[in-house]
């Protein structure tokens, strides 16, 4: 009874930082922009609620944004599936470099994969200049866009825990003669669903709240609910309507995560896994390379093509192949910034570096106490919640912050740690999702021989914690870095003018008209591109064991 | 057990120093240098020659920080959401269209500038309160594309009326009414032509007729009009565009060589007026330095100097304006215009009326 007190205590403790954390740089400033929108002169509009869903033209948005997440995930899983089982299950050169090459677009800003498509099947893209094809404007390439952008999840998540199934067991069913299909069928699919459940389901909450993706490519007509919340807010200025919306995602991404927790809680039962290097073996015969074959190309195309395109442009002067847009970069005079674009890139390092650090800490302490056998359901409750910045619009988050924080003592609003902590909020569910599984996996006996053996409470930590989690602190804070590195929905509008970071100068060139802006653009692009491929390459080589679940 | 307690002094001792890292960056910024900065938020069109600047910076003592916050409305948002701690002193880039909304969200506080009577009569607004003060003037109108017509040997269109006949099928783009100035003004100078009961009929046949509604002014400028520079690089298609009157004379100065006429004519019957605004923002940390630059705004030199660099007309009367200028883009003889207090009244609603009637 008192250790059970005692452990709960320990977990509220821990809890203590990310309690307050989200609760004064998530939960206030959302329910300040919402209740700023339907409390009007003392008196709350609850009524606005069904006028807004009753409205045709939101009704039409509602219906887009669940239909082309559903598209979205499917192909996504269609074409990702194939090329997690290869990566799982074939050893090839290149296989390392390979995994960090699909894992960029994901940690891309929006902004840039809209633009890398645009480019694409665009006006004057490849696809137009070859065969006259144009795709945007088209539910085509926001699908297709998408596809692009979660592949990685899908790669990472199913295909990492297919590469630590044990292949014998299917082989114990093919020798007692079952067919292949049904070998597969009635072993591997059951040990995996529960894998590509959370993946679809991670897929279908980042292609529910779309945002840069559908705006640049979905022009006038397509929107979806997060891009309808922007328009709202920032373009028509309806706080009641973008307050009813906004209200409206949560309750859908509340649901999406609550299923998530659940596939992610019987992922994390009993099953049989082995070291990965062990079930990876050099494709054989005619259909593995074919397959092989196959998905490389698939790669090739869909991720690689419009990475290139945005390089090749970033090179593509008036006058030939050249350094003039990155020479560009360096001057101050083009009056859309009052800096040369190239501080952009210090700005957003040293935003990323900050955001790093409070994502790290926040995240680590709420998964050590997830982590605790005795943690209550309260604190599992937690879990789902540091979930929700993912799924909440980040335009809401980014206004609600201009109007929230504005008192002392938390007057942030001048402040450059507004932009860190809204990337944070975001780097958070990373760190957590890398950590729990590593912190679940240490054994406590370890610990315990340690004590036994006169270690005293600190050489225990360092001794036996320290070196196994360190590796996993090191990739949550590189995944924690690059996302917060491309995030763009909450730091454009909370970014000083001044001050933008590499995605929102990227936007700010891409939105004025002319050679000079789009080639500039393009050449931040690929140095923000190029950063980040660094940073997962790294963590390629860092990767544990028990790889988590992004 | 043991690890937890580490990780949590660990993470409060990071926390701590995050924390007050930001303490100390708070207090860098408020330096006592500030009053001597006057800070001027507008949109992203903001553009000065530098000496004209320069000169009102060395004459007032002032130095001028401009920051440029996105597109007209989104400027105008930000501006009113942060109102009770402005981003700056001075707000510039306010038009007509959005005046109701700056002002009835208590955006600026009244300031009458030194000039206020050189300010021709036409222009001038809120004259009891001088919340704001105008500051430019510029027509939205459908430019087309002089060589697509004669080539085509079709008349360009000249009016409202025309736009919606057959021989004007697919020829027009126009930017969406909810995200882009023009766009918003294009739709207003239809509903003053055709009544608040008549411009939904007129905005039917028109989509009738093939209209294109692409999201910004840039993208239908520079991307789908025919006639503009970046319209033909990219091989656009439509000779029809919402942009502005002042758009011609843009084609001709920034070309390389000169052209002796410029490519692109405008339908002088299509017209709707626009005025900007500036004014002292409500809370301004320096409003002795944001009231000398308002009277720099209205002031002779910016007024002569804001043609060439944002493309608009002076309100200033007796302002002399570039020859290019009259000679390629002469302000619109008869543009339809709105009382502020009717767009105020219906711009919402009719914004959401036409949103479903043109883009759903």
């Amino acid at each position: 009874m008192a250790a059970r007190r005692k452990g709960a205590a320990v977990s509220g403790a821990l809890l203590a930082l990310p309690v307050v954390f989200f609760a004064l740089f998530f939960a206030y400033p959302v329910a300040a922009i919402v209740a700023r929108g339907l409390h009007v002169d003392g008196v709350w509009r609850l009524g606005q609620v069904g006028e807004v869903l009753g409205d045709s033209g939101i009704r039409h948005v509602l219906w887009f944004t669940a239909w082309q997440a559903l598209a979205s995930t499917a192909l996504t899983l269609l074409i990702a599936l194939p090329g997690a089982y290869v990566f799982a299950r074939f050893d090839f050169r290149g296989k390392q470099i390979l995994r960090a090459v699909v894992t960029v677009p994901f940690v891309l800003p929006t902004v840039v994969v809209g633009t890398a498509f645009l480019a694409l099947v665009g006006r004057g893209g490849l696809l137009d200049e070859l065969w006259g094809v144009r795709l945007d404007t088209t539910v085509w390439a926001i699908l297709l866009a998408h596809v692009f952008f979660n592949y990685a999840v899908v790669v990472r998540t199913v295909g990492g825990l297919w590469a630590q199934l044990d292949p014998r067991q299917e082989e114990a069913a093919r020798v007692l003669g079952a067919s292949r299909f049904a070998a597969w069928r009635q072993v591997t699919l059951p040990a995996l669903a529960p894998a590509v459940a959370a993946a679809s389901l991670m897929v279908f909450l980042f292609t529910f709240t779309s945002f840069g993706v559908v705006q640049i490519l979905g022009g006038p007509t397509f929107a979806t609910l997060e891009v309808e919340i922007y328009r709202q807010t920032s373009e028509i200025f309806d706080l009641g309507t973008a307050a009813v919306l906004t209200l409206v995602q949560f309750v859908a991404v509340g649901a999406i995560l609550a299923v998530h927790a659940g596939t992610v809680r019987r992922r994390e039962s009993v099953l049989r896994l082995v070291a990965p290097e062990t079930t990876a073996r050099r494709p054989r015969g005619r259909g593995q390379w074919a397959l092989l074959g196959g998905v490389l190309t698939s790669i090739a195309v869909l991720l690689v093509l419009p990475l290139a395109v945005l390089v090749q442009r970033s090179f593509a002067t008036p006058g030939g192949a050249g350094l003039g847009y990155y020479r560009a970069l360096t001057r101050d005079d083009s009056g859309i910034f009052l800096v040369a674009p190239i501080a952009a890139i210090g700005n957003s390092l040293q935003y990323a570096v900050a955001a790093t650090g409070i994502a790290v800490v926040i995240g680590s302490l709420a998964a050590a106490a997830l982590t605790r056998r005795d943690a209550g359901r309260l604190v599992r409750g937690f879990d789902a919640l540091l979930m929700l910045p993912l799924g909440v619009s980040a335009v809401t988050v980014g206004f609600g912050f201009l109007i929230a924080l504005d008192e002392p003592p938390l007057d942030l609003r001048a402040s450059w740690i507004l932009v860190p902590l809204a990337q944070a909020l975001v780097g958070v569910p990373f760190v957590v999702r890398t950590m729990l599984p590593v912190l679940r996996a240490v054994d406590g006996r370890l610990r315990e021989a340690a004590a036994v053996l006169g270690a005293s409470p600190w050489r225990v930590w360092r001794e036996v914690d320290l070196p196994i989690v360190r590796r996993a602190l090191l990739i949550a804070a590189g995944f924690a870095f690059a996302v917060s590195l491309g995030e763009f929905g909450a730091t454009v509008f909370i970014a000083r003018p001044d001050n933008p970071t590499l995605p929102v100068a990227v936007a700010r060139l891409l939105g004025h008209p002319g050679d000079l802006n789009y080639g500039q653009a393009m050449a931040l692009s690929t140095i923000l591109m190029v950063v980040c491929a660094v940073a997962l390459l790294v963590l390629e080589r860092l990767r544990t064991d028990r790889t988590g679940e992004f | 057990m043991s690890i937890t307690k580490q990780v949590t002094a660990l993470a409060v001792g990071l926390g701590l120093v995050t924390l007050s890292a930001c303490g100390s960056q708070d207090g860098g910024s408020a330096s006592p240098t500030a009053s001597k900065t006057v800070t001027l938020v507008s949109h992203d069109s903001w553009a000065v020659s530098k000496g004209v600047l320069a000169a009102f910076e060395k004459q007032s003592g002032y130095k001028v920080r401009v920051l440029k916050d996105g597109d007209a409305g989104q400027a105008v948002n930000k501006a009113i959401l942060t109102k009770d701690n402005p981003q700056g002193d001075v707000f510039f880039g306010v038009d007509n269209t959005l005046l109701s909304r700056a002002l009835d969200n208590g955006l600026f506080q009244s300031y009458e500038v030194k000039d206020a009577d050189a300010i021709l009569p036409a222009y001038r607004t809120d004259a009891d309160k001088h919340r704001v003060t105008p500051i430019d003037t510029g027509d939205i109108c459908v430019n087309y594309d002089k060589a697509w017509f004669s080539e085509h040997k079709l008349t360009p269109p000249a009016s409202f009326d025309d736009l919606v006949k057959p021989a004007y099928k697919n020829l027009l783009v126009t930017e969406n009414a909810s995200t882009s100035s023009p766009g918003l003004g294009f739709l207003l100078g239809s509903a003053a032509k055709y009544g608040d009961e008549g411009w939904a009929g007129y905005w039917t046949k028109l989509k009738a007729n093939g209209v294109k509604v692409v999201d910004g002014w840039e993208q239908a400028y520079n991307e789908e009009f025919s006639g503009s520079a970046g319209g033909k690089k990219a091989k656009a298609d439509r000779p029809l565009v919402v942009s502005y009157a002042s758009s011609p004379p843009a084609e001709v100065i920034f070309a390389d060589p000169k052209p002796t006429a410029a490519p692109t004519g405008v339908a002088a019957g299509t017209c709707f007026r626009q005025v900007e605004y500036a004014g002292l923002l409500s809370n301004a940390r320096n409003s002795a330095g944001g009231k000398a630059l308002l009277d720099f705004l209205v002031g002779r030199t910016f007024q002569e100097d804001m043609p060439l660099n944002m493309f608009v007309y002076p309100v200033r009367e007796g302002a002399k304006v570039p020859a290019e200028f009259t000679a390629y883009g002469p302000q619109a003889k008869d543009p339809e215009t709105m009382d502020p207090a009717k767009i105020a009244e219906h711009r919402d609603q009719w914004v959401k009326s036409w949103t479903s009637l043109v883009l759903k």
